[in-house]
C-alpha cells in the first residue's frame, strides 16, 4: 500500500526533497505502515521530520494538528486504521491546514464515513466498485440489486476469500486445513476480479495483487454518494512483477512457520 | 518557541475541556438529583448526532443541531418517567444494570435503523478551517462549540442559583426529604433536570457529528472520558465538572506535547492521583441522602 500511493505521489512530484509528517496507529498494523514508509522515504529522497504515535482509542486529534502545524510540513500521511481515519480525516479538513493529507491505508467504508466535502489527498485501496473489469461490475451489479448500495472493499474481500477457498476446496477434493494450505502455498493463479490474476506467496501467505490509488472526485462530479473516489492506473505497471510493491524477505520479519 | 507551541496546547486543551463538559455536566446533573448513574447517557449523545445526521439532509446543519436536542430531551421525559423513576429509591445497582442494558438495546436500535456502517455529515462551510489569534491557531467551528458550552453553562448556573426551580432542585440534592415537608413533589423537578441533561449529550452529539465518526457505538467511547472527568470533578459537583473538565484537556495537551503516545493514558494518571489526594474527587461534597 505504501509503495502504491508512494509510486502516485512521485508522479505529481511529492516525495522528492519533501518534508513529511506522519501519524501513525501505535499498534503492529501503524508500526508497520510506518517501518514501510520509512523505508520509502529513503529510497526516494524524502525526509520525515514528524512522527506521532496515537494510541488507538483517540478520538480527538486536535492536539496532534496543533504539532503538525508547528512542523510546516510539506506533506502529511496518515498511517492509521478504521474509524481513526474518518475522524482525522473530518478534523483535518475542520482546522483547514494548507498541507495535502496522504495516507498509505483507507476502506472505501471509512472514505464514505469522512464525506465527500472532507475527504482529500492521494490514498490506496485494493479494490472500488467503479473498477472497469467485467467480473467486478458483474458483482457490484448484482450486490447493488440486492442491497440497495454498491459493495464496499470489505465486501469484496469476503466475497473473493469464500470463492478462492471454494476453488481450493473443490480442486483438492478436501477440507483438511493442512491441504488446503499446501495447495494455496504452490502460488496458483487466482482470478480476483481485476486485470491481474492473484496469488498467495508462500513464504509469507500474502495475497499477491495489484492495488490502486485513488484521488477525491469533486463533489459536484459525483453520480452520486457513492461516487466519490477517482482510481489511478494498478500499481505495479502491466510490464512489472507483482511482488514490486510487497515487502522482501528483508523487509518482512513473518515466515508463516509451521 | 517551545513555550509557545507548549502554551498552544494548554489553549487547545481549554477548548477540548469545553467538549467535554457538555457530556459530563448532565451525567453528574442526573446523579446528583436523582442518585442514579446513568450508564445509558452515551446512548442519547449517539441519538443527538445520528438525528442531527438525518435532519441535516432535509434542514441543513443550522436547524438541526437545534432541533435535535429537544427532539432527544423529549424522549428524557419518557426515559424519566417510565424507567428512572422506579429506582431513586432503590438499591443503585439496579439502576447501574437497567441503565447499562438500555445503553445496549439504544445501540442496537441504532445498527437497525441506520445500519452498522457510520453515516458522514460535514461542517457549513462558513465555519470551516482556523483562525490565528496572536501566536495561537483555532478551529473556527471549535470556537462556535465553546461559545455555544459557555452560553449553556451561564444558563444552566442561573437556572439552578436564581430561579425558583432552581432552589427545589438544589434542596432536592441534599434534604428531599425536607421539600417533600413541605408539600413540594420532587418528580417534576428530576423529569425537568433528566431532560436538561439527556437534551445537552444530544447537543454534544450534534455539534461533534461533523468532526467525528457518527457510528452506532460512539455513545459507548464518549462514556469513559465522561466519566472520567465527573469523578475527577466530584460526582454531583457542578463546578467540580467543570474545573476536571477543563484539566482534563488541558493535562491531555500537555501530556502529547512531551510524549505523544502517553496522551490518553494521562487522564487515567491524572483521575488516579486526584482519588489518592480526595477520594470525593476534587469539589465532592458530602450528600446525606447517598450516606
Amino acid at each position: 500500500m505504501v509503495n502504491a500511493v508512494g509510486t502516485a505521489l512521485s508522479q505529481k512530484g511529492m516525495v522528492k526533497g519533501k518534508k513529511f509528517f506522519t501519524l501513525t496507529a501505535d499498534y503492529i498494523f501503524g508500526h508497520d505502515l510506518l517501518k514501510a514508509a520509512k523505508s520509502f522515504f529513503g529510497a526516494h529522497d524524502a525526509n520525515l521530520i514528524g512522527d506521532e504515535l496515537i494510541a488507538t482509542d483517540v478520538t480527538d486529534f486536535s492536539p496532534y494538528l496543533l504539532k503538525v502545524r508547528q512542523a510546516k510540513p510539506d506533506v502529511v500521511c496518515c498511517n492509521l486504521a478504521g474509524n481513526q481515519v474518518t475522524n482525522l480525516v473530518k478534523q483535518y479538513a475542520e482546522f483547514g491546514f494548507p498541507y495535502p493529507l496522504v495516507g498509505f491505508n483507507l476502506n472505501t467504508g471509512d472514505a464514505w464515513a469522512a464525506g465527500a466535502g472532507n475527504l482529500s489527498g492521494t490514498w490506496p485501496t485494493v479494490w472500488y466498485h467503479t473498477l472497469n473489469n467485467p467480473a467486478s461490475q458483474a458483482f457490484v451489479a448484482t450486490f447493488t440489486k440486492k442491497y440497495g448500495k454498491p459493495p464496499e472493499n470489505h465486501a469484496w474481500i469476503e466475497y473473493i476469500t469464500l470463492k478462492l477457498l471454494a476453488e481450493a476446496i473443490n480442486t483438492t477434493k478436501s477440507t483438511d486445513s493442512g491441504e488446503l494450505i499446501a495447495y494455496f502455498e504452490k502460488q496458483t493463479q487466482f482470478d480476483i476480479m481485476k486485470a491481474r490474476k492473484a496469488y498467495f506467496r508462500s513464504w509469507d501467505h500474502q495475497l499477491v495483487q495489484e492495488a490502486y490509488p485513488f484521488t477525491v472526485k469533486p463533489k459536484d462530479q459525483m453520480k452520486d454518494q457513492w461516487d466519490m473516489l477517482v482510481l489511478g492506473d494498478a500499481v505495479p505497471a502491466a510490464n512489472d512483477p507483482l511482488e514490486q510493491i510487497y515487502p522482501t524477505k528483508e523487509q518482512n520479519p513473518c515466515e508463516m512457520k509451521a | 518557541m517551545q513555550f509557545e507551541f507548549l502554551l498552544e496546547q494548554v489553549v487547545n486543551g481549554l477548548v477540548l475541556g469545553g467538549y467535554y463538559l457538555l457530556i459530563a455536566l448532565g451525567l453528574s446533573l442526573i446523579f446528583s438529583v436523582g442518585g442514579i448513574v446513568n450508564l445509558a447517557h452515551g446512548a442519547f449523545y449517539a441519538l443527538g448526532a445520528y438525528v442531527c445526521v438525518e435532519l441535516t439532509k432535509r434542514l441543513g446543519f443550522g436547524a438541526s443541531v437545534v432541533i435535535s436536542p429537544f427532539a432527544v430531551a423529549l424522549l428524557g421525559i419518557l426515559f424519566e418517567r417510565f424507567i428512572l423513576r422506579r429506582f431513586y429509591t432503590a438499591d443503585p445497582i439496579l439502576s447501574l444494570l437497567v441503565t447499562f442494558g438500555l445503553a445496549m438495546v439504544a445501540e442496537q436500535a441504532i445498527r437497525m435503523i441506520w445500519g452498522a456502517a457510520p453515516v458522514s455529515t460535514e461542517i457549513p462551510q462558513s465555519f470551516r478551517g482556523s483562525v490565528i489569534v496572536g501566536d495561537f491557531l483555532f478551529s473556527r467551528y471549535r470556537l462556535l462549540i465553546l461559545a455555544v458550552v459557555a452560553a449553556i453553562l451561564l444558563g444552566i448556573w442561573l437556572l439552578l442559583h436564581k430561579t425558583s426551580f432552581g432552589r427545589v432542585v438544589r434542596a432536592g440534592i441534599q434534604r428531599p426529604d425536607m421539600v417533600a415537608a413541605l408539600g413540594i413533589r420532587l418528580q417534576p423537578y428530576m423529569t425537568g433536570i433528566v431532560m436538561l441533561g439527556v437534551g445537552m449529550a444530544a447537543l454534544g452529539g450534534a455539534f461533534f457529528a461533523p468532526i467525528t465518526t457518527v457510528h452506532p457505538a460512539m455513545g459507548a467511547e464518549i462514556m469513559t472520558i465522561a466519566f472520567v472527568v465527573v469523578v475527577i470533578g466530584g460526582l454531583g459537583s457542578f463546578w467540580g465538572v467543570v474545573i476536571s473538565a477543563l484539566l482534563v484537556g488541558v493535562v491531555r495537551g500537555i501530556a502529547i506535547h512531551f510524549e505523544p503516545a502517553a496522551g490518553e493514558a494521562s487522564i487515567y494518571i491524572l483521575m488516579f492521583l486526584v482519588l489518592l489526594v480526595r477520594p470525593r474527587g476534587l469539589l465532592g461534597e458530602r450528600i446525606e441522602k447517598f450516606e
